[in-house]
């Protein structure tokens, strides 16, 4: 699908003269979730054109980690998506992990999948308390979405020490093992979790507000998102069956039953990518109970080396993020210092489509389109 | 969706119950009261909060034992540098990820009580600007000797300098490390008595295995001398069975005292 380019000239209308007009959003927009900027120029309410400007945030992520350990990248790994830190170090440490030969314990991968799948609770529940913030929802569904993901950040912090800059996951396993009764205590929260998800879909899904300004807005097919290297719930959304931890069985995914939930019609709106976050949370719950239930004691720790050095080779990592597929390329050069350090993140390649979404929509859905991309731009700039 | 609107009071209906619930659920969050106060004004750097209070304040009862933020130096009962336990080796300075670290060794070195003489560190800074909290140094101090702080009281009317700890400020006695990190604590000490624990019994198994070697010899010399002197004798009877000493001598490898300090050369980009 190509977007025919818009014509700028002045249009004479009922004897009057008149031009398109130009709107500059952000980068310091309430809407923008973070510096970005839409240049975006309008007919009237309708969206002709639209340009995303971003690299506000740039942090030289990938020049950085080229200069430093492979280890000393980790920390920098959590900047990315502060959202899902956890999930960031798993690729992070998939790839590093490919480069050498290590046996990673039983443990450390049943508390690697609970880690994640933590996270994409915290990710879709924020995720969506964000979006309908930007339908206009102003406050409410967000804190009751912030309530329950300051419970999961507990858990993180007792874990790894820190809430959201966790910096967990080490080449062969994990830092430290959790303390006594966090199990419990997790499993406390994921029991409770269905509870609150209940709630929170009679809060959204039959509110007609919501379903008015979501169904047939930022639609999205099934070969555009193929095209353009669309991933996760966004892929999903648009009726792709496609999901990494399904397609690798990275750590130890395969043992787990799990369904993955995507849209069956060929419409990938706004709405769609809302349901398939709200489902994707109750698989995760199944995910959780399943691995609390077969976690076993032992050592969290496989025996890598006190210095990390593989031989000359490359390597690609990548894991099914709460965003979509996050990957990690590291070229090694027999050196303590990757050759090179390559970041995939699925915020920015999915951030490509927003300008075909939009184009022909009204300007105040051109926000609930950006929102529902699920955008952080501290993945996007890097 | 059967009457136009019922979806919103469906919602409402959650809010209700939401509101009403946060004065009487169980669960509710409640804001608790900030503990401290600083009296008049800000301190005019990080490391000058009032030792005490602040200290108070990072124990288990505000912040919880799990949480970190800054590194602080570790020292055990006694004097501070008298018993620091930084030898000023800078690993944790070369592998600090943004690179906050700044440390100066000592020209000589120092008699430590209950140890032997080692450097310490002259200066010892680390720009709590600049750290990301990120652990790495304690990590690869083979020393035990720095760990997380959760002192959070830290905040200054300026960011440039005042936000630099300097050695003296990030000295802690390992009682201290007790009290805002009991779990932490006590598994860190028991693997420092176990490693020197398992050291302690290396060193004494190689000696064992040195003093018998050296038993051994003398006593297959002394055999040989015997049976020397019986073969002068004319007389031989049982043949020795014990075995030559070269094979019972283990060979005595002293365990380093000190683990290595140089980890990776070539990584490291100066
Ligand atoms: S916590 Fe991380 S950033 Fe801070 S001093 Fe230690 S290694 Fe450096
Ligand atoms: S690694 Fe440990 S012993 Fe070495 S300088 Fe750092 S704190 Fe001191």
């Amino acid at each position: 699908m190509t977007v025919a380019a818009p014509n700028y000239e002045l249009v004479q209308q009922d004897g009057l003269e008149t031009s398109l007009l130009e709107v500059s959003m952000g980068p310091h927009h309430p809407s923008t979730h973070g510096v970005f900027r839409m240049d975006v120029k309008l007919d009237g309410e309708t969206v002709v054109d639209l340009k995303p400007v971003f690299g506000y945030l740039h942090r030289n992520h990938e020049k950085l980690a080229e200069n430093m350990s492979y280890l000393a990248s980790m920390p920098f790994t959590d900047r990315l998506d502060y959202f899902n830190s956890m999930t960031n170090n798993w690729a992070y440490a998939l790839a590093a992990e490919q480069l050498v030969e290590i046996e990673i314990p039983e443990r450390a991968e049943y508390l690697r999948v609970i880690m994640s799948e933590l996270t994409r609770l915290v990710n879709h529940v924020s995720l969506v308390g964000f979006f309908v913030n930007d339908l206009g929802a102003l406050g409410t569904p967000l804190l009751y979405a912030f309530r329950e993901r300051e419970k999961i950040l507990d858990l993180f912090e007792q874990a790894s020490g820190a809430r959201m800059m966790c910096n967990y996951f080490r080449f062969g396993g994990l830092r430290c093992d959790v303390p006594d009764g966090w199990l419990d205590r997790t499993r406390e929260v994921v029991d409770r979790f269905p509870k609150f998800l209940d709630e929170y879909e009679k809060l959204l899904c039959e509110n007609e507000i919501i379903l008015s300004r979501t169904q047939g807005v930022g639609n999205l097919s099934k070969e555009l998102a193929i095209s353009a290297g669309i991933t996760g719930p966004m892929l999903r959304a648009s009726g792709v069956n496609y999901d990494i931890r399904k397609v690798d069985n990275y750590g130890i995914y395969e043992r787990f039953k799990f369904r993955v939930p995507y849209s069956e019609g060929d419409v990938g709106d706004c709405y769609d990518r809302f349901m398939v976050r709200m489902l994707e949370m109750r698989e995760s719950i199944g995910i959780l109970r399943q691995a609390l239930d077969g976690i076993e004691n032992g050592p969290i720790m496989g025996n890598a080396g006190k210095v990390f050095k593989p031989q000359k080779s490359e390597a690609y990592g990548r894991v099914e993020a709460p965003k979509g597929e996050l990957g990690f390329y590291l070229v090694a050069d027999g050196t303590t210092q990757p050759y090179r350090y390559r970041v995939r993140p699925p915020s920015f390649i999915n951030l490509t489509v927003l300008q075909d979404m939009c184009i022909g929509q009204q300007v105040a859905d051109a926000v609930i389109i950006l929102g529902s991309i699920d955008i952080v731009l501290g993945e996007v700039d890097r | 969706m059967s009457v136009l609107g019922s979806g919103i009071f469906k919602g409402m209906a959650v809010t209700l119950k939401n509101f009403v619930g946060s004065y009487f659920d169980k669960e509710r969050l409640t804001t608790n009261e900030y503990a401290w106060q600083a009296n008049d004004k800000l301190p005019e750097r990080a490391g000058d909060y009032p030792k005490e209070e602040a200290e108070q304040l990072s124990d288990t009862t505000t912040v919880t034992q799990y949480s970190r933020n800054f590194p602080m130096l570790l020292h055990d009962a006694g004097e501070p540098m008298d018993t620091v336990r930084c030898v000023a080796c800078q690993i944790c300075e070369r592998e600090c990820p943004p690179q906050c670290i700044y440390i100066e060794k000592s020209t000589e070195k120092k008699e430590r009580s209950g140890n032997k003489a080692q450097f310490y560190p002259a200066t010892f800074d680390i720009d709590v600007s600049v750290c990301m909290s990120c652990q790495i140094c304690v990590e690869v101090c083979p020393f035990d000797a720095i760990v997380m702080n959760s002192q959070f009281e830290l905040s200054t009317p300026s960011r440039f300098g005042e936000l630099l700890l300097r050695r003296d400020d990030l000295l802690k006695s390992n009682d201290y490390y007790y009290k805002i990190h009991p779990e932490e604590a006590s598994a860190r000490d028991k693997r420092i008595a176990d490693e020197k624990a398992a050291k302690e019994a290396k060193k004494k198994a190689a000696e064992a295995a040195k003093k018998k070697a050296a038993e051994a010899k003398s006593k297959s010399e002394a055999e040989a001398k015997a049976k020397e002197e019986a073969e002068a004798a004319s007389k031989p009877t049982e043949p020795s069975d014990t075995p030559p000493a070269e094979s019972t001598a283990t060979p005595s490898t002293e365990p380093p005292a000190t683990p290595t300090t140089e980890p990776e050369k070539e990584g490291s980009a100066e």
